[in-house]
């Protein structure tokens, strides 16, 4: 299990941020919202391990992430990135064969291939494996990164409870790929990954997420299952908008009255 | 990117259609080829027969014997070794820029080689003991390209991303000061020594001995060797340093070991055979459109091209103008500048954003 204990975060010298502590729980999918410049981003890079905490810590099974041995902590948590370009042409294929670098020595070239061809498929990419990256859309080139860190998941083994960092999963895909691209998520919770995924449409945080964290300013200001975070009064306070639930689902209606 | 070629290619699978033995014997070919025209083409023009005859002893005539093993051969692996350090070189620090126009002599590191290896030129007699310069001159290289490219990193890295065009500007930057450099050591060199410097800025394997030959080799196999080992680094840094990390790879550890691998490379070629520009741009751009861009393939492949291109590229200089010689860096530079020409035409669009 991941444990951030009272992190405080800083980028160039400033503090973004601030007394966070948090359990990321196997098995389940936690969304991250909040406002622009609330801190999700910079939350997620400590998780990945990008950021060194100012204060506080990031644990992995006890053990302080900063700790890890690359190679290790590479086949526990996968990360997508919000957009990757890359320098030179590779075939989607490649791309998606890369998230099995951390599985190179220790599982068999079938094995890899398998995993690399399940991956393609469960981001709806199969179809375009064999060409070049940089010549898809965003929306498709979003779909072969998940497709990438979905390929670095140690699904086999059961003990293994990797986690899966998703920034903006959603940013460029049409309604329908961003629905297919949570309920994919959704679905490795049940294979007990731990899922954390930075959104910004409300209405998909609480319909896919079975905890939301919500950021304000840097601090962690609600935690907890959807239906308890997610008030109209929070909604007001933290994201200046009116929404409500509707027959289980969550409806933003638009921003606040001046 | 090479957006519509290699589209191009996947697509119709112009190269791509040979199966992958083919291709590699092809380029296997190619160098075994250039290798015999190397060693047959000169003033004494020899036979395929005749040059077999003397690689393993048992030439008719002492004079092609000669010819062979203190002239052609020496010269022709030189070449080739020269052309497999700077392929080689031109691919890593590609895969490490994450930019196919990093060119080792575009950013700096040839000139910062070269000055290194006139100093050593010009001072080298009264600092060493006689004897030691063939030697001290690769490792005085290699110290120079090796300083380039720290300083040239340094100013092109902002926030974990390499900027190319500050890469650029860097190496206009260091470019500039190593011709100075250059100008104030023929300045105060002797008239031999002006001689030595001049040849050197031009890039020239004529003055090839099997000395040079023995100190150039380690600077090119060892690279050649660690290339093995980290392949899939920079295949993963392809996506970006961040990325690469998230994947297990220790980044900074690959960036140190390809920065010196490939200044070694570069710095052994410049200090046997002066400023060859464009060899590692061309090759390793012509590596990627034929096998890919996968760094396990494409950087002995580029070594080998660059080999043949080399040694290619020296029979034209020795034969075009003979009995006179062009200088070899004359040559490449004729090929390349038009061909990276064409390929910032190409790849407008995305360089202007």
């Amino acid at each position: 299990m991941m444990r951030l204990t009272d992190l405080a975060l800083d980028r160039r010298g400033r503090r973004i941020v601030e007394g966070v502590s948090l359990d990321i729980v196997p098995g389940r999918l936690l969304a991250i919202v909040g406002p622009n410049g609330a801190g999700k981003s910079t939350l997620l890079a400590a998780m990945a391990n990008d950021l060194k905490p100012a204060k506080g810590a990031v644990r992995l099974d006890d053990k302080d992430l900063q700790r890890w041995a690359p190679l290790d902590l590479a086949r526990r948590r996968a990360v997508m990135p919000q957009a990757a370009r890359l320098g030179f042409s590779l075939p989607v294929r490649d791309v998606v064969a890369l998230g099995r670098s951390p599985f190179w020595q220790s599982h068999t070239r079938a094995e890899n291939a398998t995993a690399v061809a399940r991956a393609l498929h469960a981001g709806d990419v199969a179809h375009l494996a064999l060409r070049p990256y940089e010549t898809l859309s965003g929306g498709e080139q979003q779909r072969v990164q998940l497709a990438r860190a979905m390929a670095q998941l140690d699904l086999e083994d059961d003990a293994a409870r990797p986690i899966l960092l998703l920034d903006e999963p959603t940013a460029n895909l049409d309604l329908a790929h961003q629905h297919a691209v949570l309920r994919l998520a959704h679905e490795l919770t049940h294979r007990g990954v731990a899922v954390v995924a930075i959104l910004h449409d409300l209405g998909l945080a609480f319909a896919y997420g079975d905890l939301v964290l919500v950021m304000h300013e840097g601090r962690a200001v609600a935690h907890g299952r959807p239906q308890d975070v997610l008030t109209p009064d929070l909604m007001r306070r933290v994201f200046m908008v009116e929404g409500t639930i509707i027959s289980g689902h969550l409806v933003v209606r638009g921003p606040l009255a001046a | 990117m090479d957006r519509g070629v290699s589209d191009f290619a996947l697509r119709s699978g112009s190269v791509y259609a040979l199966p992958r033995g083919a291709r590699y014997a092809a380029a296997v070919l190619l160098l075994l080829a250039a290798i015999s025209a190397s060693l047959a083409i000169g003033a004494v023009p020899l036979s395929l027969g005749e040059v077999l005859q003397a690689l393993i002893g048992k030439a008719e005539d002492v004079r092609q014997a000669a010819v062979i093993w203190q002239l052609r051969l020496p010269r022709t692996l030189m070449a080739g070794l020269v052309g497999a350090g700077l392929g080689l070189a031109g691919a890593m620090t590609q895969g490490l820029f994450r930019n196919p126009i990093a060119d080792p002599s575009l950013i700096g590191v040839s000139a910062g080689a070269a000055v290194v290896t006139a100093a050593l030129i010009v001072f080298g007699t009264m600092l060493l003991p006689s004897g030691w310069l063939p030697y001290a001159l690769p490792l005085g290289a290699f110290a120079g390209s090796l300083a380039v490219v720290a300083i040239v990193s340094r100013i092109a890295m902002v926030e974990a991303r390499t900027s190319v065009a500050l890469l650029l500007l860097a190496g206009i930057a260091i470019n500039a000061l190593a011709m100075a450099g250059t100008g104030l050591l023929v300045y105060l060199s002797d008239d031999r020594q002006m001689r030595d410097i001049t040849f050197w800025t031009l890039g020239s394997v004529g003055g090839a001995t099997w000395v040079k030959v023995a100190a150039l080799a380690p600077c090119v196999v060892l690279p050649l060797l660690v290339t093995r080992w980290f392949g899939r680094a920079l295949d993963a840094l392809n996506l970006g340093e961040r990325e690469a990390a998230h994947l297990g790879f220790r980044v900074e550890r690959v960036k140190r070991a390809a920065c010196l691998s490939f200044a070694l490379a570069v710095g052994g070629a410049v200090s046997v055979s002066g400023i060859i520009g464009f060899v590692g741009l061309v090759v390793p751009h012509l590596v990627r459109l034929t096998f890919g861009a996968q760094h396990r393939v494409l950087l002995p492949l580029s070594a080998l091209g660059g080999a043949t291109l080399l040694i290619l590229a020296d029979i034209v200089a020795r034969t075009i103008v003979a009995p006179a010689e062009l200088p070899i860096g004359l040559i490449t530079s004729f090929i390349g500048g038009p061909f990276f020409i064409a390929l910032l035409l190409r790849r407008r669009q995305e360089f202007a954003a």
